[in-house]
């Protein structure tokens, strides 16, 4: 906004489109600044506050000295901090490649096939979607139970078709418990992309499917040069909203393998770590603020970075197709 | 006419202004809300015994409780007085100042509670104690009699008659232990219930000195002992969560449970026909002392800025008198560290029996003051152990190692 002039005497005629404008600016002002403040006090300032907390040592709840960077180099140099944290660093970065396949890969094709309108493509719209309306918790716990070794229902299943071997203790077994994670996400969200890519699909104007068409006889081809690119804004939005997702991973592998990322380490990820450092995890440790909240600002800082250059270059992507 | 209603007003003001001087309203936060009708029962026997002062209790759910206490404290919306934890999570309160120190003066109860007691509410740094010890938790061997007499059992005296027990009751079509490794805590738990005697007390002596450390052959005996019994816990109780094993044991599917004391309320809740009995899991040899596991749950604890210290002080010293001991020990169904209790409970009788004899919960105890903790280390560790991903020499390695990094002792 101007400063108000006070060089000169307004004039009654100067000064009436000026009153307009500030009521305009008052206006817009009105609008902005709750949103603003929110914003500002739940957001920001928590950010902000964090960042600070992560350069000082803390003895439980009090703040010791300004300790620098010590907090960040301890959570990913010094042992056996670190080799935590790059544990978990990793597991989120194959929960976010998996789902890429999976959860992304299954919602183009599930979106393709309703899109087509196979046989009982309304009844499947609804029931794609379904998953993603339960509350994690409701489906976290459910599949702790399908999962179960004794009498969850996947081991039952597998039992009582003769595949005996393959029942095991899944969220138990390191080589299985993070998949079995992997799984129970992408079958509770795997709605999601479906839906933005259906409604991607549906917005393709039936001229240009029409005249490539004619051209080709070949699916493959038409989904590679027409359709694929013409559906990459709703790409953006499933790959991008699914690496913030993979990296801020908590509640899922909370509420089915708990705080610990149990069986030692193998379902841990970053979101876990930071939470039993910085609240600590009142079986098994201490709280550290200072720790916690440099995780924190790393976890943020990487999810910042990379969503943004990432969302950069694929719209680009979109403007030149 | 006019005077008279003068006088009254000005009476009425003057108590008006006075009263909340006089009145003294505490507000006392606990993480125990299955607790509360008992706790009314218990302050208002302590309001009419003091007049003018009145508790307000106020729960909490568990879980958030140290996040919860620890925001109103920075925020200094404190209670007058609080549950706090022990150890390490208790130092975190009473290390920052928030808590009043305490002396036998204040509660002269305090006088007759043993040391290890104490110690749980003591912050290291200056040697006071700042809160009231309130229960000790035991871990051992819970055991449903009902199987243990049907196949003709008796509680073992060797470690070689538990395991004969475990496969009699395997063979019998049962699950011979319930426990599953699937959350982590239990492994610590498993391995103080049923390797303590294994250990031996010296060696927990020893490490609480400094002189030893945990690749102590005596300790490796424990953990291999641990392993060789986890035989008997059920198929795939590696994916077997701490919810699911108590309840393997409350529906009578499993014959022995191996964790704490504070089980024993919650199973007779779950299954009131359920007939209980509890041992300390034996050593190799029947000399060997039977030693369980033992740690204390808390304190209460007194708010360092309340503007009613001496109320506050009056409640506390109440919380270690035996009359508060009697109700809490036995409505509660807890071991308490009053002296001069009577238990009506025999199983908790039982309990306290088996206490004379124990052992410190060691990683709770003594090393859960820095990250990585001890228990950090130990929990880790036994799962992966007993997926079979480890042995006891390497998991007793990897848990030096770490406590290593920090504690003095264990770097030579």
């Amino acid at each position: 906004m101007d400063a108000p002039d006070t060089t000169e005497a307004p004039t009654q005629k100067s000064r009436l489109p000026r009153l307009r404008m500030s009521g305009r600016g008052m206006w817009i002002t009105f609008l902005l600044v709750p949103p603003l403040a929110v914003m500002a006090l739940f957001v920001i300032y928590p950010i902000v506050s964090a960042l600070a907390y992560a350069f000082y040592d803390w003895q439980g709840l009090r703040r010791g000295e300004f300790v620098g960077f010590a907090n960040f180099s301890k959570v990913l140099f010094d042992e056996p901090f670190a080799t935590t944290t790059w544990n978990a660093f990793k597991n989120n970065v194959f929960v976010f490649f998996a789902l890429m396949i999976i959860q992304n890969g299954l919602g183009f094709i599930l979106a393709y096939a309703l899109w087509r309108d196979l046989p009982g493509a309304r009844f499947h719209r609804i029931a794609v979607f379904l998953p993603v309306v339960l509350s994690t918790v409701i489906i976290g716990y459910v599949w702790k139970l399908f999962f179960h070794p004794i009498f969850g229902a996947v081991n039952q299943l597998l039992r009582s078709v003769g595949l005996d071997v393959f029942a095991g203790p899944w969220l138990g077994d390191p080589d299985t418990a993070l998949n079995a994670l992997i799984f129970v996400n992408a079958w509770a969200w795997v709605g999601f992309p479906t839906l933005v890519f259906l409604a991607g699909l549906q917005r393709i104007p039936s001229e240009i499917l029409d005249a490539a068409r004619m051209e080709t006889d070949s699916e493959l081809l038409l989904i590679r040069k027409i359709i694929w690119p013409l559906i990459a804004p709703s790409a953006t939005v499933c790959f991008i909203l699914l690496f913030i997702g993979s990296f801020n991973w908590f509640e899922l592998p909370y509420i089915m393998v708990g705080l610990d990322g149990s069986p030692f380490g193998t379902t841990d990820v970053l979101g876990l770590y930071f939470y039993r450092t910085a609240f600590g995890n009142q079986s098994a440790g201490i709280q550290d603020f200072g720790m916690g909240s440099a995780l924190a600002v790393l976890m943020f800082l990487f999810i910042a970075v990379v969503a943004t250059v990432w969302t950069i270059y694929l719209r680009r992507r979109e403007i030149e197709v | 006419m006019k005077k008279t209603f003068k006088l009254l007003t000005l009476g009425l003001a003057a108590t008006a202004i006075a009263a909340p001087a006089v009145a003294q309203d505490l507000s006392f936060w606990s993480w125990r809300q299955e607790d509360r009708a008992v706790y009314e029962d218990l302050i208002a026997a302590f309001e009419a015994a003091n007049p003018g002062i009145t508790v307000e209790f106020e729960a909490f759910e568990a879980s958030s409780y140290a996040t919860i206490l620890s925001t109103a404290l920075a925020g200094e919306s404190g209670p007058d007085m609080m549950m706090v934890r022990a150890y390490g999570a208790f130092e975190a309160v009473a290390g920052a100042d928030y808590l009043m120190p305490i002396t036998q003066d204040d509660v002269p109860g305090l006088a007759s509670m043993n040391e290890t007691a104490l110690l749980a509410q003591t912050l290291r740094e200056d040697g006071e104690i700042y809160g009231v010890p309130f229960a000790s938790q035991t871990m051992l061997v819970i055991y449903n009699k009902g199987i243990y007499d049907q196949l003709g059992l008796s509680e073992p005296d060797t470690w070689d008659e538990l395991l004969a027990n475990a496969q009699a009751i395997e063979d019998a079509g049962m699950f011979a232990f319930a426990n599953g490794t699937a959350t982590a805590w239990q492994n610590e738990t498993i391995v103080s219930a049923l390797g303590s005697s294994t250990i031996g007390q010296d060696f927990f002596r020893e490490v609480v000195a400094g002189t030893t450390d945990f690749t102590d052959p005596r300790f490796v005996a424990g953990l291999e002992k641990v392993q060789e019994i986890s035989a008997y816990f059920p198929d795939g109780f590696t994916g077997l969560d701490y919810a699911s094993s108590q309840q393997l044991f409350v529906s009578g599917l499993a014959a022995m449970f191996a964790g704490g004391s504070f089980e024993i309320a919650n199973f007779r809740n779950q299954n009131p026909d359920l007939e209980i009995g509890v041992f300390a899991a034996p050593g190799p040899s029947a000399d060997d002392a039977k030693l369980v596991g033992v740690f204390f749950d808390g304190g209460y604890a007194g708010n360092a800025s309340t503007e009613h210290a001496e109320a506050v002080k009056k409640f506390l010293a109440y919380t270690a008198t035996t009359e508060f001991g009697q109700v809490f020990a036995n409505e509660l169904r807890n071991i308490t560290p009053i002296q001069g209790v009577t238990l009506t409970d025999d199983l908790l009788n039982e309990v306290a029996q088996l206490n004379q004899s124990a052992v410190p919960y060691i990683m709770l105890t003594n090393f859960r003051y820095e990250e990585p903790s001890g228990s950090v280390l130990l929990q880790a560790e036994v799962q992966k152990m007993l997926a079979g991903e480890t042995t006891p020499q390497d998991a007793a390695q990897a848990v030096t190692d770490g406590i290593a990094t920090y504690y003095a002792p264990f770097q030579d």
